[in-house]
């Protein structure tokens, strides 16, 4: 049988600002399906390589294949058409402050849908219910916390229904619990919608608890130094920078 | 035969702020061409599907450029029409022309007080708000949110602006020219006891349909300025609140630059056509 097309493909790499290179020679492939995030330290091109990949940026040199895809070579149209098929969320839920919540996920649908009102309106309503956010239709992003409006953003991201998600920093920001709520959300949306998850993060709790695998990049090598089952780098990896960034340089609390 | 050090190095660091100054507004320029060229490409898209408007946000901006702006464009403008008129029965006094100070305040606040005054008012309230708006926007990320979702920002965000802006200012324009108008009229009923109906005949003599209508135009063209440089200013705008305030000032300093070179333009080939 024939192997399915990575979601993700990244070939040969190299991105950075101005002059300065942050990440080089970078090659990767994410298949379709589960939860892969990138961490590293900081400083170390986490969020330039997101942006990256979600066509924001332009890179140095190297390629990025979306869903078979180059949208490094595309034209605006084609970047727009492809844009389309992944959802982001960002750091602060970049939700349109002049937007009711609603309106903010109905955006997508209005745009790019030929649903009529009614019909966009229950859609939207019902990816604010996926992100437990039912009954704060009318709220204004200003009249929300942190989370909420992450959340809000995640519903956004859901609109169009996409199989693929990025994520910016989904925890930061947030204290425990709400952190373990959003986390929580994100293993029951991808087991209920079969997405492929891409979030950028360093918090360890959160890797741990929902991340299929993780790319470790360096700033130091400008590369990935480690990939795969975050659990077992932890536990096994031949790096030992990898093993102590995991281990918290073996700094955790326990009683 | 090699300078002095010092003097040598003086002098490079002067001819380097120079060309750096020279190179950034020429940069500056190239950018608000490419961002111009953007707009109109928007603008005739728009033309072509009227429906892709986003009504809603312009009739917001509608409000917030024009109703808004009503009270402060009637003070100043009255007050305006007051200066001139004082200013012109003073001297007139002197020649017994006191009859010329309707013509004579009719045309300036119609041809030039009234679309000036009303523009500097909608740089300082508007321009700057666009900028701030569209920079705080950035710093939020949701500039980037707008692009992934494939969203043109330039659609979204400015052709709005642009459009509540070409309608409202012309029509607080016309509002501020008879508000002008009739500041003259207090002080020439006042100062000079002329009578209401021989300043209304003499203003509405003075005042051609050309002489309106070209007026009229130099609000549109103000209306432009404003709005492309306040939104361009607001997408190159900083990724920090200091950014966002740098950006609404440089607005109001280079839309107010650009309105008085406009208007010399216009003046100058109104004045080509005898008007």
């Amino acid at each position: 049988m024939e192997k399915a097309l990575p979601i993700v493909e990244v070939c040969n790499l190299t991105i950075g600002y101005g002059e300065n290179i942050v990440l080089k020679d970078l090659s990767f492939a994410i298949d379709r399906g589960g939860i892969c995030t990138i961490l590293g330290g900081s400083g170390c091109g986490k969020s330039t390589l997101l942006k990256h990949l979600i066509g924001l940026y332009r890179p140095f040199s190297g390629d990025i294949m979306i869903q078979g895809r180059s949208i490094v070579t595309a034209t605006p149209k084609e970047k727009d058409l492809m844009m389309r098929g992944f959802g982001v969320t960002y750091q602060s839920g970049a939700l349109f402050g002049s937007l009711t919540l609603l309106e903010n996920v109905m955006l997508p649908l209005e745009e790019f849908t030929a649903m009529t009102r009614p019909q966009r309106i229950a859609a939207a309503r019902e990816k604010l219910a996926m992100v437990e956010l039912d009954g704060f239709d009318n709220y204004y992003p200003a009249e929300l916390s942190g989370g909420m409006r992450k959340r809000a953003g995640l519903a956004r991201a859901l609109a169009l229904e996409p199989e693929l998600l990025f994520f910016d920093e989904p925890s930061a920001g947030l204290d425990p619990l709400t952190s373990a709520d959003l986390d929580r959300l994100i293993l029951h949306l991808k087991d209920k919608l079969g997405a492929t998850f891409i979030i950028v993060t360093h918090e360890l709790d959160s890797i741990f608890a929902i991340a299929d695998r993780c790319l470790i990049l360096d700033k130091r090598t400008k590369g990935v130094v480690a990939d795969g089952d975050p659990r077992e780098l932890r536990e096994k990896s031949a790096n030992p920078w990898v093993k102590s960034f995991l281990n918290r340089n073996n700094l955790r609390y326990c009683n | 035969m090699s300078m002095p050090f010092d003097i040598d190095q003086r002098m490079e660091g002067r001819i380097e702020d120079v060309g750096s100054f020279v190179q950034n507004i020429v940069n500056d320029l190239i950018r608000m061409v490419i961002f111009t060229g953007e707009l109109t490409l928007v603008v005739w898209d728009a033309v072509r599907h009227p429906r892709r408007i986003r009504r809603r946000e312009t009739l917001y901006y509608m409000d917030m450029c024009g109703t808004d702006a009503v009270p402060i464009v009637v003070m100043i403008c009255i007050l305006m029409g007051i200066i001139l008129g004082f200013q012109s029965a003073m001297q007139l006094q002197k020649y017994g022309g006191d009859v010329f100070i309707a013509d004579f305040v009719s045309l300036v606040i119609v041809k030039e007080m009234g679309p000036l005054m009303v523009a500097m008012i909608c740089t300082g309230r508007a321009g700057s708000a666009f900028a701030a708006e569209i920079g705080t926007m950035k710093v939020g990320e949701e500039l980037d949110a707008l692009r992934t979702m494939g969203l043109n920002p330039v659609r979204f965000l400015v052709l709005p602006k642009l459009l509540a802006m070409l309608l409202v200012m012309p029509l607080l324009t016309v509002f501020g020219d008879i508000v002008g108008i009739f500041g003259g009229m207090i002080i020439a009923v006042l100062k000079l006891g002329l009578p209401v109906v021989v300043y209304y005949n003499r203003a509405t003599a003075a005042i051609t349909p050309l002489a309106f209508l070209l007026g009229l135009l130099k609000s549109f063209v103000f209306a432009f300025i404003i709005t492309v440089i306040g939104c361009r200013r607001g997408f190159s705008a900083g990724n920090d609140a200091q950014g966002v305030g740098r950006a609404a000032t440089s607005t109001v300093v280079s839309a107010i630059f650009w309105i008085v070179i406009a208007d010399f333009v216009l003046t100058f080939f109104y004045s080509m056509i005898g008007e």
